[in-house]
């Protein structure tokens, strides 16, 4: 056990010392996988600082009810109670005919033309407040509460939030076919700079083998070596979108003041940044694990 | 130690280079592998090293068979082994000490170990003074030395040397016996492979010489080491 962690130190020490050696060119590989990683993982955190934004926009998805104009107030509590015991339903808004006349005389400015009408044309209303939000239970909601006497219209205000639900679905596909694409990219780039390391240690491989190496003495500081690249490149997309969130940040907080906002952008979670780290280390090893099998058994000594 | 029994080896092309060999060599011993060049010199000692491997026979290395041994299993047995290369193999990328050092890597001693190991080698081949080094400055008797020390850092029971003197003046190459001999009286197995008539004329020892693959039966009759 001591002796496998001896030898697995001594291995990444090895590849460190190696990386070290060729500064350009192992800067540009880290630099080339950074940025082949940032753009999926940067529209990702632009996804979900969309969804984000729904989700404050909306605040909760709402459905007005409105009461036909022959329900009376008996009629119209008698609805506000079951509505009030429905178990779909968080909270329960009353709108009377009177005060919804009072709003729009208010907000729109056309006090004079509703001033001159003999009767208040506004039904009763109530405005509903589910208790869960996705597009499912809403409308099974709505079409529950249609077929209630003395309703006239059930309106769900939420269509546009299945609207953009459904652009933000195109977007995670499109992240994810990127992200596909990309991360074929990033184990070829392995692949090839794993493949001339073992060329260029040809002479080293062949007389380790002669001299009793195992095949993973010799495939080890290949597989840290791409490990290391993909890790320190997925560091580097880390880095270029936290810094490019900044960037966005700074310049919104001036477009933000105009719309009274405070939006902000947010980059990665903990676990987001984990997940990304983890990831690009793992499809590092991946390219320098298939290097290696493809070209270490072609080095027989003899 | 070790023992051949109707060993064969063909090349592809139907080429053969050793034909129906048998042998045995005992523990402590030192012999020559002679012959001219083409002889089959250097694919009898590939076969123990298991570099290649027999199309018949078998070829038994401390009572194992190399002939059949696991892909696994080879390291190991050559971690046994010292091997002499004619063209040294040495890694110019790296000092002498780090050449010396490599065996012991593979085979993850600790640091202060390594290094006491490293140095007592370097300094049995009188390569001490230039552990710093680059191996491509050191002359082609150092770099032939440089090459026996790394094969016997891991203080193997068998070493193998595959025409250690074959580019050397005389005055070297009596060096480099020099060196074998002390091996050999600290009872390491020695399988020398020369064409040199005068590095084998100065010492008592069994030559097995080869001709055309076949092993000739003068040979035997040279012997005086002791069997198995």
């Amino acid at each position: 056990m001591n002796n496998w962690l001896v030898q697995h130190v001594s291995a990444l020490l090895f590849t460190l010392r190696r990386l070290r050696a060729t500064p350009a060119s192992s800067l540009f590989n880290i630099l080339i996988i950074g940025i082949a990683i940032s753009l999926p993982a940067g529209m990702y955190v632009l996804l979900q600082n969309v969804q984000g934004l729904a989700e404050q926009a909306t605040g909760a998805p709402q459905i007005s009810v409105f009461l036909s104009l022959d329900a009376s107030r008996e009629d119209a509590a008698r609805i506000g109670g079951q509505l009030k015991q429905h178990e779909a339903i968080g909270r329960v808004e009353f709108v009377s005919r009177e005060q919804a006349l009072e709003q729009i005389k208010r907000s729109t400015g056309l006090a004079d033309i509703i001033g001159e009408l003999t009767q208040n044309p506004l039904p009763d209303a109530y405005i509903i407040y589910p208790k869960k939000l996705d597009p499912q239970t809403l409308e099974t909601l709505r079409d529950e509460l249609q077929k209630w006497p003395k309703l006239e219209h059930v309106q769900l205000d939420s269509a546009w939030v299945r609207k953009l639900e459904a652009l933000l679905k195109f977007g995670r596909l499109a992240v994810l076919i990127l992200a596909m694409l990309l991360s074929f990219a990033l184990v070829a780039v392995t692949f090839n700079t794993i493949r001339l390391q073992i060329l260029t240690r040809h002479d080293e491989i062949e007389v380790s083998k002669l001299i009793g190496a195992t095949d993973s003495f010799i495939r080890r500081p290949f597989l840290y070596s791409g490990l290391l690249q993909g890790l320190l490149g997925g560091a580097t997309a880390w880095l270029i979108i936290v810094i490019s969130l900044r960037l966005l940040n700074s310049s919104l907080a001036g477009l933000m003041q105009l719309y009274a906002s405070s939006f902000t952008l947010h980059a990665f979670s903990a676990k987001d940044t984990l997940t990304l780290l983890g990831f690009s280390a793992y499809l590092g090893w991946l390219g320098a694990w298939l290097s290696v099998a493809q070209r270490l058994w072609q080095i027989e000594p003899g | 130690m070790i023992s051949f029994s109707q060993v064969c080896k063909r090349y592809p092309g139907g080429y053969e280079a050793l034909k129906n060999i048998s042998f045995d060599i005992a523990e402590g011993e030192m012999v020559f592998i002679t012959g001219h060049s083409g002889a089959g010199k250097s694919t009898l000692l590939n076969l123990i090293a298991a570099i290649e491997r027999p199309n018949s026979g078998s070829v038994v290395v401390n009572g194992q068979n190399v002939a059949s041994l696991k892909a696994g299993a080879i390291p190991y047995l050559r971690r046994n082994l010292g091997l002499v290369f004619q063209d040294h193999k040495l890694l110019f990328d790296r000092s002498v000490f780090d050449n010396v050092m490599l065996p012991l890597q593979i085979c993850g001693f600790d640091h202060r170990e390594s290094d006491k190991r490293v140095r007592a080698a370097l300094d049995k081949v009188g390569l001490l003074q230039r552990e710093k080094a680059n191996p491509i400055a050191l002359s082609g008797g150092e770099q032939q030395r440089l090459c026996i020390a790394r094969a016997i850092v891991n203080r193997p029971s068998i070493l193998l040397a595959d025409e250690p003197t074959g580019n050397l003046d005389m005055a070297y190459a009596a060096d480099i016996m020099g060196i074998f001999k002390s091996f050999h009286q600290v009872g390491v197995t020695l399988l020398i492979a020369t064409h040199d008539e005068g590095v084998m004329r100065q010492f008592e020892a069994r030559a097995l010489a080869l001709k055309h693959g076949e092993l000739q039966p003068t040979s035997v009759r040279q012997a005086h080491g002791k069997h198995e």
